[in-house]
């Protein structure tokens, strides 16, 4: 789960990392309280999850109430590669002599977590110069460590105190709440040479929520998602009109890549997960009909152990639920495929014996019929 | 490290060769009591299962202990598979890792990464093999199959399968048998972001076997297993032919994409980055399943030539 920059500020306020005064709206009418109460000037920040905001437009200054009519609206509209504005913050402005980088973040292929920082920060980690970078094991970062990193990026007195007191917090918070990445960027050193976090973000481990339901409030899942998520299924919603479903995310995901090779395009991507029940498919159905634009079904199951005949049962209930209208392209190998090419004869469902051949089919289908 | 093959197969003469003891926790689960059938139709030796509160009891057979010390005791069984829930994964695990085993197959999905890294620790101070979370576990064709893969798709050979994902492992192995290319093994990475063992980690568990003529190695987005492997590959001048295939090539970034691992971030994790690296080591990548036996047949004939 990606926290919003308001949520992983919310986080960093609770274990004492300095963040600048501001509040959040996702209304005008809050908005306006908001404004007054903060007073003028201030930043107004899209809240979304996504990286680029400033650039985008996502992230302007404010300086009077005329301001703030025009760009409040404007920028609760903004989408930003795809994602949505889901709130405003609204943010007293800093008087920044110079702007840092800080993350911890789990580092897969060393099997650790490493805090990566830099003098020079202020712009997207891929272009952060003078990285430095250091293993911290299981997440923590002691005193010691962290005095180390602070005067490798040469801060001194005041700064490097404050710079010592904000890392090893953001371990805690890190280790803590269990996240994948905790970031400040930039991580702002004032005129005055206190630090404060400008930025926020945090990528909390999702397999963990059972144990932080304090984490719950900041969860936003689609009805369709948390229908998914209850049934045990991974569904990805996609720009396409073409929905795509097997068991095994790998498996989905290379559908996915195939049918684009071809030129269509993935409505959904929806894992029904190794143990494909006639319940489960059934279930991914129902889901499949509720998006509107979906146009036609592409099905890819690897049996073995699960028999195809389960799968087809759930399709034949489906068309006798007058569930599924659009034609389904399906793939499905392993135990009774033949029997349940049998079952399907003459339904909207047409079976192919390979990946590639039923994509193909759906692609001059779905494309023939606009 | 503990020799992979040693702890699956044994050596020639000793009384349990080919017939390694394997201990399975949950054994009473649903999951856990439908992949021992399967594992024993297989041949597998199970000799033990463990569920607390139903000590003493058996399962087709299989005697059920109250806990891995005593099962482990019992028997002596090096080899243990998990089949608990995520939530209790971490204490099962450690409870195997203390009792003495040497080889664990993490099954469970959904495993929080913190309960993961100290599995991972424990391993390493312990010199025992994991494999997984999130995998489909491991299979020695004709021989042993510890995991809950079907066994349709795999046939004996001399092809070493290395995987990230389960129903595409199976997908693989199944071109690979059809093309008459069998496995010498086949190994599921896991799904999730932190693994027992790595990529890296399993090629040099099974590059030295002497019953391999090739590799695949079927990898998806997300972190950057792939380019650290394409860069050990040149490093330590891997000379048999390597093969791979990348699922996710159309997928947006910074969306998981059903397994916990398989997300891009930037370009950390993106399929260009994995096959620009390959590239660079030689090794093609597929474009679709379909394509790995071809794909394979060409660099094995290549090496025949040379």
């Amino acid at each position: 789960m990606r926290l919003l920059e308001y949520q992983a500020k919310s986080l960093f306020a609770d274990y004492g990392i300095p963040i600048p005064k501001g509040l959040t709206s996702t209304t005008i009418e809050q908005g306006r309280k908001e404004a007054s109460e903060l007073g003028f000037p201030f930043v107004i920040k899209a809240q979304m999850a996504v990286g680029g905001r400033g650039k985008a437009g996502a992230i302007q200054k404010c300086h009077n109430a005329d301001e703030f009519e025009l760009k409040y609206p404007e920028i609760m509209q903004k989408v930003v590669k795809g994602e949505k504005t889901r709130a405003i913050l609204l943010e007293k402005m800093a008087d920044i002599k110079k702007e840092l980088y800080l993350s911890l973040f789990l580092n897969r292929s060393k099997r650790c977590y490493t805090v990566i920082s830099s003098s020079e920060g202020g712009v997207e980690i891929e272009a952060v110069k003078n990285q430095i970078i250091h293993e911290v094991g299981l997440g923590m970062v002691d005193a010691k460590v962290a005095e180390e990193i602070g005067k490798e990026m040469g801060l001194k007195d005041k700064a490097l105190a404050q710079f010592v007191d904000i890392l090893q917090r953001l371990s805690k918070v890190t280790v803590e709440k269990e996240a994948e990445l905790a970031e400040i960027n930039p991580l702002a050193v004032l005129k005055d040479d206190s630090l404060v976090a400008l930025d926020g973000k945090m990528i909390i481990d999702d397999n963990s929520m059972f144990r932080h339901d304090e984490l719950r409030k900041f969860q936003e899942v689609s009805e369709l998602e948390e229908r998914a998520e209850k049934s045990g299924f991974s569904l990805v919603e996609l720009d396409g009109n073409i929905a795509v479903v097997g068991n095994g995310a790998g498996l989905v995901m290379s559908t996915l890549d195939m049918l684009s090779d071809n030129g269509g395009k993935a409505a959904c991507f929806l894992d029904v997960g190794g143990g494909a029940t006639t319940d489960t498919v059934y279930e991914a159905l129902t889901l499949i009909s509720k998006m509107k634009k979906v146009r036609g079904i592409l099905v890819n199951l690897y049996g073995g152990i699960v028999k195809t005949t389960t799968v087809a049962t759930a399709f034949i209930k489906a068309y006798d639920a007058k569930l599924v209208d659009v034609p389904v392209f399906a793939r499905m190998s392993g135990a009774e495929a033949d029997k349940s090419k049998e079952m399907l004869k003459g339904s909207r469902t047409k079976m192919f014996d390979t990946i590639e051949e039923a994509i193909n089919a759906a692609v001059i289908e779905v494309n023939k019929n606009g | 490290m503990a020799d992979l093959f040693e702890l699956l197969i044994g050596k020639e003469g000793e009384k349990d060769y080919k017939k390694k003891p394997v201990i399975v926790q949950g054994i009473t689960g649903k999951f856990g009591s439908l992949h021992t059938q399967q594992m024993l139709a297989y041949g597998t030796n199970i000799v033990a299962g463990v569920t607390p509160g139903k000590g003493g009891q058996k399962f087709e057979g299989v005697p059920i202990y109250e806990n891995m010390k005593e099962a482990v005791g019992a028997t002596g069984a090096k080899i243990s598979i998990i089949f608990v829930p995520a939530k209790f994964f971490l204490s099962a695990a450690v409870e195997a890792l203390e009792a003495g085993i040497k080889l664990l197959i993490a099954i469970p999905e959904h495993v929080p990464i913190k309960d993961a890294l100290a599995v991972v620790e424990l391993s390493k101070k312990n010199d025992a093999i994991v494999v997984g979370p999130n995998t489909p576990g491991v299979i020695i064709p004709g021989i042993i199959k510890i995991g809950i893969m079907p066994a349709s798709p795999f046939k004996p050979g001399r092809i070493a399968v290395l995987s990230r994902s389960g129903t595409l492992m199976y997908e693989v192995s199944n071109n690979l048998s059809l093309a008459n290319f069998g496995q010498s093994i086949c190994f599921g990475i896991g799904g999730d972001p932190i693994n027992g063992s790595p990529l890296i980690q399993a090629f040099d568990t099974i590059r030295s076997g002497a019953n391999i003529d090739g590799v695949v190695v079927v990898g998806e987005i997300g972190g950057d297993a792939e380019e650290m492997l394409a860069q050990h590959i040149i490093d330590t001048k891997f000379d048999k032919p390597v093969v791979a295939y990348i699922a996710g090539r159309a997928a947006p970034k910074e969306k998981r994409m059903g397994h916990a691992g398989a997300i891009i971030y930037g370009t950390y994790g993106s399929a260009e980055s994995k096959v620009s690296m390959y590239a660079k080591a030689n090794v093609p990548v597929a474009k679709r399943p379909a394509e790995v036996p071809m794909l394979l047949a060409g660099k094995l004939e290549k090496g025949r030539n040379k």
